[in-house]
C-alpha cells in the first residue's frame, strides 16, 4: 500500500479516537475562504501526482496534492482544459483545495461550474476509511452522487484524495471585446447574448465597461465579433486571468469583498461600494463597507445568495444562513461521513 | 432499513385504513385501492417486474402532496414515487405493502423566462413538452432521452437521465437548475436557485439520479439553451464493429465534441431500417451517427473535420444529411432503435453499462462471446461518445430457461463493464434491475456510506426502500462480498 497514503489514514483514525479537529489544507491559497480554519494542520500536499490522462477519453485523474499549475500545464500540453478555469489564488494552488473550494472562473456561466466536471472522487472518511465513489466515465447514476457532493464542502465531509474530472479540448480561438455601456444596459446586452447561439465563453462589467471573451470554431468567433461590435480588449489573456485571479484592480483594497450569486437577470443591486459583474450578470462581487445584513437582504430578494468573500472581520458569518431543514440535512450528512466531527470543523457552517 | 424481503400479499385491512386516512384530504377520484384500478400501476418500463401496490394516491397540489406524506410517515407506510413510468430499471416497482405517489397530475408549466433562459415546471411535465414551449424563444432543454416524447421531467431528474446530445450539453444534473419538494416527514425542500449555485452541500446534485429515494419533488427548474441554427449528421459505415469503436476515440482524440454520437451495429440497423426506413447501410457491420452543430459556418468546417477522422478510421461509406429532413430521418431509426428491435423478439432485456470509450472494441467482443456461449442474439446500441452501451439482449419470456440465460448474460456484461473500469448504469438507474450488481460495483464501506445517505433523508426508510442500494445481506446472499481487488475502488490497497 501506498505509504503516504497509509500515513494519512491513519492519523484521521487516530484524530477520530481522540476527538482532534484537524485543519486540511495543501498550498493554504484559500485559506482566506469561508470561516476561519481550526484545527491541527493536516497537509494533504505529499499525496500528488497525475494517475492518469487518457486524451481520447476526456478525463484526467489526479491525487489531491498535485499542484493546480501542473495540472493545467499537462493539459495545455494535450491541447486541452479545465473547462471551468478554477481560480488559483496562490502559486501553491492544489487540486485537493480548488475542488474542497469548488470555486470556479470566468468560463463557468458558458461551460458549466467545477462540479459538472467532476466524475468521480476517492476520499478518506472521519473514520479514516477509504471511498471510491463515481468513477472515470462521462455517464454513471450507480449509487448516489457523492463525488459531486464534496465539491465545494470546504473539506468538512473528508479528505478528498484523488478526483477525475472531465476536461474539454481548448478552443480554436478566442478574441475579447469591450464595449461602453451603463450598468442596466450590459446586464440587458449580457442576458440577451446568452439566449442566442454565439460563443460567449466570460463577459465582465465594471466603471462603465462591459469586456466579452468569444471562444470556439474560426468562423464562428469571426462572426460573432462582427455581429457584437465593441473594440478590441488589449492584452486580454492577461485581462480574464487577472479577472480570475482577483489581481483585477476592482478587487484591490481592504474593504470587505462580497460574492453576490443572483439570478443573470437580477436588475442593478444599488448597493453602495465597488462592483464587478461577471458570468453574464450571475457573479456580483462588491467591495463594500455595508452593513451585512443589508448586502445579504438584498440578494436573498433576489433570489441569490451572498458569501463573504475576503474579510477581516467574518463574525456574521462567511456564509447565507439555510433553511432550517436544509441545516438539519448538513448535520446528517456530515455526522454520516465524519462521526467525531474532526474535518475543517466550523469552516463551512459553525456547527459543522 | 425497510429493505427486508419485500411483502408480496396487500394486507385488506390495512388497504381500508390507508385509503380512508389518505382520502380525508384527497378527492376520492384521487385515491385507487380496487385492483382493477391499481393493476395499471404495477409495473414501469422494466416489465419483468410486477406487483400490484397496496393503495395508489394521484395528489393534485402540494398540500395533497404533504398530506400523502404526513399520512404515510405517521403511519410507517413506504411510499413509491413514480413519474410517467417509462423507467427501463424498476425504480417505480411498487410494494404490496406501500403507497404508489404518482406525480400525474403536476403537469403544469409554472414559468418560462426567455431573459432568464429557464423554464419552471411540475415534474409531470413531459421532457419533449418543455422544448416544445420553449421553441418560440429560439430556446429548448437539452437532455433529450429517446423516450422524450413520454417521459416526464420528474423522472428524469430522479434518474439523471441523459440522451444523444448528453456528450456536448450534459445530463440532466447539468441542466437543472432548482428542485422543490418535501421530504418523506412532509417538510419543504428547495435546493439549488435560479443563480448558478446556492450556499453549503450541493444538495441538489445529490438529489438528481437518487432515484426517488431521498425526496419527494413538486417542482423542478431547467436551464434553457439557444437552439443551434443549423444541425448536420454524418452517417458512416464500417466493415468492423471495432473499426467503428476505434472511430468514435479518434473523433474525440482530434479535439472535436460532436453534438452526438451513436452506434448501431448490423443487428440494430437491420431492425430499425425495416421500421422506420431511415436509410441506413443495412450491409455495414455497424454504422455511426455523428452530429455537429451551430453555426452554419462552424458546421461546415466541423464536418469536414469529421469526415475527414472517419475516413482514416476506415469508413466505408459516408452520407451527410443534406437538410433537417433528412438528419431527422437519420436519427428516426436510432430513436426507434429499442421498438424496432422489438419486432424481433417477444422480448428484449435492454443493458445500459457505460464503459471507457478506449475499450469499446474489446467489450464488444466481449458481447459477442456471449451471444454464443448463452445462445441469444444481442443487437447493440450505443451512445458511443460517452462509452454508454445500451445492448439488447433477445428472449422470450414464456420460456424459464431463456429468461434465465438472459439474467446470466447480462449480469456477464455488466460485471465486465466493472472491471474495464466503467459502471454498471450510465442512464437508467439501479432500480430493483441492477442491484444485485452494486454489491460488485461497490465495497461494503461505500455502499454503508450511501445508506448513511439515505438515512439522512430518511431515517426510517420509508421512501422508495429497497430500490438501488442494497443490503450488506442482500450482498453477502448474492455471494459476491469479494476481497475488493476486483473492484474498482483502491485495487493497490489491502483491506482495513
Amino acid at each position: 500500500m501506498d505509504a503516504v497514503l497509509q500515513g494519512l489514514a491513519e492519523r484521521v483514525r487516530a484524530a477520530a479516537q481522540s476527538g482532534q479537529p484537524l485543519r486540511l489544507h495543501g498550498g493554504g491559497t484559500k485559506d482566506f475562504y469561508g470561516n476561519a480554519p481550526a484545527g491541527e494542520p493536516f497537509d494533504t500536499r505529499a499525496y500528488a501526482g497525475i494517475v492518469s490522462h487518457e486524451a481520447s477519453e476526456l478525463v484526467v485523474t489526479a491525487r489531491c496534492g498535485t499542484p493546480l499549475a501542473e495540472l493545467e500545464q499537462a493539459l495545455v500540453e494535450a491541447n486541452q482544459m479545465l473547462p471551468f478555469e478554477p481560480p488559483h489564488f496562490g502559486a501553491g494552488a492544489t487540486l485537493g483545495g480548488c475542488v474542497a473550494a469548488g470555486l470556479s472562473g470566468p468560463r463557468r456561466a458558458s461551460a458549466g461550474a467545477l462540479r459538472d466536471f467532476v466524475l468521480g472522487a476517492r476520499l478518506l472518511d472521519g473514520r479514516g476509511r477509504l471511498l471510491s465513489f463515481g468513477g472515470q466515465v462521462m455517464k454513471n447514476v450507480a449509487g448516489y452522487d457523492v463525488s459531486r457532493l464534496v465539491a465545494g464542502s470546504l473539506g468538512t465531509l473528508g479528505v478528498i484524495l484523488e478526483v477525475s474530472l472531465k476536461v474539454l479540448p481548448r478552443p480554436a480561438t478566442e478574441a475579447s471585446l469591450r464595449l461602453e455601456a451603463a450598468e442596466g444596459q450590459a446586464l440587458e446586452w449580457m442576458n440577451r447574448w446568452a439566449g442566442r447561439p454565439l460563443p460567449v465563453s466570460a463577459t465582465s462589467f465594471s466603471d462603465g465597461v462591459l469586456c466579452v471573451r468569444l471562444s470556439g470554431a474560426p468562423a464562428a468567433v469571426r462572426a460573432a465579433r462582427e455581429s457584437l461590435g465593441g473594440a478590441e480588449l488589449p492584452r486580454a489573456a492577461e485581462y480574464w486571468t487577472a479577472l480570475r485571479e482577483h489581481s483585477h484592480p476592482a478587487f484591490a483594497g481592504d474593504r470587505p469583498l462580497w460574492r453576490l450569486s443572483v439570478p443573470s437577470t437580477t436588475p442593478p443591486l444599488g448597493l453602495p461600494g465597488t462592483q464587478l459583474i461577471e458570468w453574464g450578470g450571475a457573479l456580483r462581487w462588491l467591495a463594500s463597507d455595508a452593513e451585512p445584513g443589508v448586502v445579504r437582504d438584498a440578494t436573498r430578494r433576489a433570489g441569490g445568495h451572498a458569501t463573504l468573500f475576503r474579510a477581516r472581520d467574518k463574525s456574521c458569518g462567511a456564509f447565507a444562513p439555510l433553511s432550517a431543514v436544509s441545516a438539519r440535512l448538513h448535520r446528517e450528512l456530515k455526522a454520516a461521513f465524519d462521526p467525531a466531527g474532526i474535518f475543517n470543523r466550523g469552516r463551512l457552517y459553525p456547527d459543522l | 432499513m425497510g429493505d427486508a424481503v419485500p411483502v408480496e400479499q396487500i394486507d385488506a385491512g390495512r388497504r381500508r385504513d390507508v385509503a380512508e386516512a389518505l382520502r380525508a384530504r384527497l378527492p376520492a377520484r384521487a385515491v385507487l385501492y380496487e385492483e382493477e384500478d391499481t393493476r395499471p400501476y404495477e409495473c414501469d418500463g422494466l416489465t419483468a417486474y410486477r406487483r400490484v401496490p397496496m393503495v395508489v394516491a394521484l395528489p393534485e397540489d402540494d398540500e395533497q402532496v404533504r398530506h400523502v406524506l404526513h399520512t404515510c410517515s405517521s403511519m410507517g407506510v413506504p411510499v413509491v414515487p413514480r413519474g410517467a413510468g417509462t423507467g427501463l430499471s424498476g425504480g417505480a416497482l411498487p410494494l404490496a405493502d406501500g403507497v404508489l405517489l404518482s406525480m400525474a397530475k403536476f403537469m403544469r408549466v409554472l414559468r418560462i423566462d426567455p431573459q432568464a433562459r429557464l423554464a419552471v415546471v411540475q415534474p409531470g411535465v413531459r421532457n419533449a413538452a418543455i422544448s416544445d414551449l420553449a421553441a418560440p424563444f429560439g430556446l429548448y432543454y437539452a437532455p433529450d432521452p429517446s423516450s422524450q416524447i413520454a417521459c416526464s421531467i420528474g423522472g428524469n431528474v430522479a434518474e439523471n437521465s441523459g440522451g444523444v446530445h448528453c456528450l456536448k450539453y450534459g445530463l440532466t444534473v447539468h441542466n437543472v437548475m432548482r428542485v422543490r419538494g418535501y421530504t418523506i416527514a412532509g417538510e419543504p425542500l428547495e435546493f439549488g436557485s435560479e443563480a448558478l449555485d446556492a450556499p453549503g452541500y450541493d444538495l441538489l446534485a445529490l438529489t438528481v439520479g437518487s432515484e426517488g429515494m431521498l425526496a419527494l419533488i413538486t417542482e423542478v427548474t431547467v436551464k434553457l439553451l439557444p437552439v443551434p441554427p443549423l444541425a448536420r449528421v454524418v452517417m458512416a459505415s464500417f466493415d468492423d464493429v471495432e473499426k467503428a469503436g476505434a472511430a468514435v476515440a479518434a473523433v474525440i482524440a482530434e479535439g472535436i465534441v460532436p453534438a452526438g454520437l451513436e452506434m448501431m451495429d448490423r443487428q440494430a440497423t437491420g431492425a430499425a431500417e425495416e421500421f422506420v426506413r431511415a436509410g441506413y447501410d443495412v450491409g455495414a457491420a455497424a454504422i455511426l451517427l455523428c452530429e455537429s452543430d451551430g453555426t452554419p459556418e462552424e458546421v461546415e468546417e466541423e464536418i469536414a473535420r469529421i469526415k475527414d477522422v472517419l475516413a482514416r478510421a476506415g469508413a466505408t461509406h459516408m452520407r451527410v444529411s443534406g437538410d433537417e429532413r433528412e438528419r431527422l430521418k437519420f436519427w428516426s431509426g436510432r430513436k426507434a432503435a429499442f421498438p424496432a428491435v422489438g419486432r424481433l423478439s417477444p422480448d428484449y432485456y435492454c443493458m445500459d453499462g457505460t464503459i471507457p470509450r478506449r475499450r469499446l472494441g474489446e467489450v464488444l467482443r466481449f458481447i459477442a462471446g456471449m451471444e454464443t456461449k448463452y445462445g441469444l442474439r444481442c443487437p447493440n446500441v450505443f451512445h458511443a461518445g460517452d462509452g454508454n452501451l445500451h445492448p439488447l439482449i433477445l428472449f422470450d419470456a414464456n420460456s424459464a430457461d431463456e429468461l434465465q440465460r438472459t439474467e446470466r448474460f447480462a449480469a456477464e456484461v455488466l460485471e465486465k463493464c466493472i472491471e474495464v473500469g466503467g459502471t454498471i448504469t450510465g442512464e437508467h438507474g439501479v432500480g430493483v434491475e441492477k442491484i444485485d450488481q452494486m454489491c460488485v460495483q461497490f465495497r461494503p464501506e461505500e455502499l454503508e456510506a450511501f445508506r448513511a445517505v439515505k438515512r439522512a433523508f430518511d431515517p426510517r426508510g420509508l421512501l422508495n426502500p429497497g430500490k438501488a442500494v442494497p443490503t450488506l445481506a442482500r450482498c453477502a446472499e448474492f455471494g459476491r462480498m469479494r476481497v475488493h481487488s476486483a473492484a474498482p475502488g483502491f485495487p493497490e490497497l489491502p483491506r482495513f
